[in-house]
C-alpha cells in the first residue's frame, strides 16, 4: 500500500473573475519511505501540492488516500487528527512561536494533542539531544541562529514520529553550510524510514533526493521514478 | 490539549505582548474600581443618613398630642373637638407597655438663663433621667437628671455645651448655681457637643426635670412622649399598643398621633439604596466598555497572531483548542482585570474612608459580586467572536502571514 495516492486532483483558485488552476489533473503515487523533491518555478503549484498533501488545503475535485484512507472528505477535526499524528511540517521560515522556549517550541505538537507533561517533558529531552540542542532548551527563538531555529522546527516536526514530513524550502532562509546541515538532518530522519518531501527551486538541493518531481502551471512535468516514454 | 496547558498558553500569550495586555487589565480594572467605589459612595452615603437619624436616638417611637390622620366618625369627636392634651400621668403610663424600654416625657418651653452678670435666651426642655440615654446625648461633664419621682422635680439642670461655654467661660460649671426664669437651679451636667439634631439645638439647651418645666412654664402639657421600643422588631408593636393604651386613658378618643422614626429611615433608606443602585448601573456602563476593549484587543490579538493561529492548525491544533485557548486568554485577562479593579476599588474606598472618617464608604458585597462577575462576563461574551475567528482561520491563508 503506497502512503500517498493522489488522482485526479484539480485545484482552483478564484483570482477576481479569473479562474488560476494551481493544480489540475495531478495523479501522483509516493511509497512509504521515499525522499521525493518537487521543484518548479514559482506559481507552478509546488506549494499547493504540499498544502494539500499536508491536509491544509482540499482540492476541489480528486481523491487523496493517505496510508490507504481517503482524507479529503474527512471532517476538518479529523483531519486535524491526521494532521497531528501522521504529518510534520518544516517551513523555510521555521514558525517557532516566539515567546515559547526551543524545549516548549519542541512540545507543542504534543501540548495540542493532549499528551501528559511526564511524557512530553521525557520525549522534548531526547529530542533536544538528538538535534544537539541540550543547551538551548531554555533559549527564544530570537536568542537561537539560523540553523539552530531550524533543528528546533525539525524536531518538532518528528516529536509526534509522523509517517510523513513535508519540508517547504527548509533551507531557504538559511547559509550554505547550515542548510547542508539541516539537510543531513532530514535525509538522516529519511534513512530510519520517515517519508520525506522537500520542495525547493534549488537543483541542487533537489538532486540529492532519490526521486525528482518537476512542476509546471500546476501539472507534473517530470516525474524521475517515471521516466518520459 | 489538556486544561492546564490551554491556561498556561493563554497565560504565556498574554504576558508575550506586555503592552496590549496592560491596557486591557487597565481598563477591566478601572471599571470594577469604578463600580466598588461609587456603590461605596452610594452605600456609604445610605449608611450616613441612615446613622445621622440612628443618632436622634435608636427604635424611637414618638407620641405627639393631636391627631393628623382623619379618622371615621367617632362618637366621641362629636362631643368634643379639641384634643386632650398628653399628660405626665399619660407618659408614666406607657412605662407599664411590654414592647416598651423606656419612656420620657418632654415639655418644652423658652426662658432666660442668667449666671454671674451674664443673661441670654435659652430653650428649656423638661424632661425626666431616661430623656438622655432616649435621645443618645453624651454627658461631657457631671452627671444627668436624677431617678426620682416624675412629679418631684428637683432644682437641678443640664446644660448644652454652647450655653455652658457662654455663662462659664472657661469656670467649671458643675455645681454653680443659675438662674432659669425664676427659678434658682444647680447645675450638675453639661451635654457634650453634637450640634443640630431634629430641629432642636441641643447645644443652646437647657434640661430640667419635667414638673420644673411645667411649674415654670406654668401648664400640665407635654409637648412630646418619646418612647424607647424594646427591639426595631418590636417598634410597630410598641407604636400600636402605646396607641391603645394612650387611647384607653383619653376615653377612646384617638387624639394622639404616634409616628415612629423607622418609617422615616426606611424611606431614606430605600431611596438611598435605589441610588446606589443606579451609580452602580452606570459604572456598570464602564465594564461593558472594558469588555469591548477586550474584544477589541482580543481581535488585534488574533490579527497579530495569524501566523502563529496557522502554525498551531497544521501542528494538529482543532477548531476547538484554539477557540478554548484564545477565550482562556480574553477571560485571564478579563479576571486579572477584576481583580486588580476590586483591589484598587478596595483602595478607593480606604482612602474615601480615610479622608471622610465619619462617612461609611464600604462596598456592599452585592455590588462587588455583581461587579467582578459583569467583568468577568464581560470578558467573555466579548471574547468568544475573536476566539471564534482565530478557529475558523484558513490555516494556509494563515501561515503566509508570518
Amino acid at each position: 500500500m503506497a502512503l500517498i495516492e493522489l488522482s485526479g486532483i484539480e485545484r482552483v483558485f478564484q483570482l477576481g473573475d479569473t479562474e488560476v488552476h494551481a493544480l489540475s489533473g495531478l495523479d501522483l503515487t509516493i511509497e512509504a519511505g521515499e525522499y521525493v523533491a518537487v521543484m518548479g518555478p514559482s506559481g507552478s503549484g509546488k506549494s499547493t501540492l504540499l498544502n494539500l498533501l499536508g491536509l491544509l488545503d482540499r482540492p476541489n475535485t480528486g481523491t487523496y488516500r493517505l496510508e490507504g484512507r481517503d482524507v479529503t472528505t474527512l471532517s476538518p477535526d479529523e483531519q486535524a487528527r491526521v494532521r497531528s499524528e501522521r504529518i510534520g511540517f518544516v517551513f523555510q521560515s521555521f514558525h517557532l512561536v516566539p515567546r515559547l522556549t526551543a524545549a516548549e517550541n519542541i512540545a507543542l505538537p504534543m501540548t495540542l494533542a493532549g499528551i501528559a507533561a511526564a511524557e512530553r517533558n521525557k520525549r522534548v529531552t531526547q529530542a533536544l539531544q538528538d538535534f544537539g540542542l541540550e543547551h538551548r532548551a531554555d533559549h527564544r527563538p530570537d536568542q537561537l541562529s539560523g540553523g539552530q531555529r531550524q533543528r528546533v522546527a525539525i524536531a518538532r516536526a518528528t516529536i509526534m514520529q509522523p509517517a510523513l514530513i513535508l519540508a517547504d524550502e527548509p533551507t531557504g532562509n538559511l547559509d550554505r553550510q547550515t542548510g547542508e546541515e539541516v539537510m543531513h538532518l532530514l535525509e538522516a530522519l529519511n534513512g530510519k524510514g520517515v517519508t520525506l518531501v522537500v520542495v525547493t527551486h534549488d537543483q541542487v538541493l533537489g538532486a540529492r533526493s532519490r526521486r525528482q518531481l518537476a512542476m509546471e502551471d500546476g501539472r507534473l512535468k517530470v516525474d524521475s521514478a517515471r521516466p518520459p516514454g | 490539549m489538556r486544561f492546564a496547558d490551554t491556561l498556561r498558553f493563554a497565560r504565556d500569550a498574554a504576558t508575550g505582548y506586555p503592552m496590549r495586555t496592560t491596557l486591557s487589565v487597565l481598563a477591566m480594572s478601572i471599571g470594577v474600581a469604578a463600580v466598588v467605589v461609587l456603590t461605596a459612595l452610594g452605600d456609604g452615603a445610605r449608611r450616613y443618613v441612615v446613622g445621622q437619624f440612628s443618632s436622634i436616638g435608636t427604635n424611637l417611637v414618638i407620641v405627639l398630642p393631636g391627631r393628623s390622620g382623619t379618622g371615621g366618625f367617632n362618637p366621641a369627636n362629636a362631643i368634643t373637638t379639641t384634643p386632650r392634651d398628653l399628660s405626665v400621668d399619660d407618659a408614666a403610663s406607657l412605662q407599664r407597655v411590654p414592647a416598651v424600654k423606656r419612656v420620657a416625657p418632654l415639655a418644652v418651653g423658652t426662658s432666660e438663663i442668667s449666671f454671674g452678670g451674664r443673661l441670654r435666651e435659652v430653650m428649656v426642655a423638661g424632661s425626666t433621667s431616661d430623656f438622655i440615654p432616649i435621645r443618645n446625648f453624651e454627658l461631657a461633664q457631671g452627671q444627668g437628671l436624677p431617678e426620682e419621682d416624675w412629679n418631684r422635680g428637683s432644682s437641678v439642670a443640664v446644660i448644652g455645651s454652647k450655653i455652658r461655654e457662654e455663662m462659664f467661660g472657661s469656670e467649671p460649671a458643675v455645681g454653680q448655681l443659675i438662674r432659669v426664669g425664676d427659678r434658682r437651679l444647680r447645675v450638675v451636667g453639661v451635654l457634650k457637643s453634637v450640634g443640630q439634631g431634629l430641629g432642636m439645638n441641643t447645644d443652646e439647651l437647657v434640661i430640667v426635670p419635667v414638673s420644673l418645666a411645667q411649674a415654670m412654664f406654668n401648664s400640665n402639657t407635654l409637648f412630646r412622649i418619646l418612647v424607647e421600643a424594646k427591639s426595631r422588631e418590636a417598634i410597630p408593636d410598641a407604636k400600636e399598643q402605646v396607641m391603645n393604651l394612650i387611647k384607653q386613658r383619653h376615653r377612646g378618643e384617638e387624639d394622639v398621633t404616634v409616628i415612629t422614626q423607622d418609617a422615616v429611615l426606611a424611606t431614606f433608606d430605600k431611596l438611598l439604596g435605589a441610588l446606589t443602585l443606579g451609580v452602580a448601573g452606570i459604572a456598570a456602563i464602564s465594564l461593558a466598555v472594558a469588555g469591548i476593549l477586550v474584544m477589541n484587543v482580543m481581535l488585534v490579538a488574533v490579527t497579530q497572531r495569524t501566523g502563529e493561529i496557522g502554525l498551531l492548525k497544521a501542528l494538529g491544533a482543532t477548531a476547538r483548542t484554539i477557540r478554548l485557548a484564545f477565550l482562556a486568554e480574553a477571560a485571564m485577562l478579563s479576571a486579572v482585570g477584576a481583580l486588580v479593579g476590586y483591589l484598587l476599588g478596595q483602595l478607593g474606598a480606604f482612602a474615601l474612608r480615610q479622608a471622610f472618617p465619619v462617612f461609611p464608604a464600604y462596598p456592599p458585597d452585592w455590588a462587588v459580586i455583581a461587579g467582578l462577575g459583569t467583568a468577568l462576563g464581560t470578558g467573555l461574551l466579548f471574547g468568544v467572536m475573536p476566539a471564534r475567528r482565530a478557529a475558523r482561520l484558513d490555516p494556509v491563508q494563515a501561515l503566509m502571514k508570518h
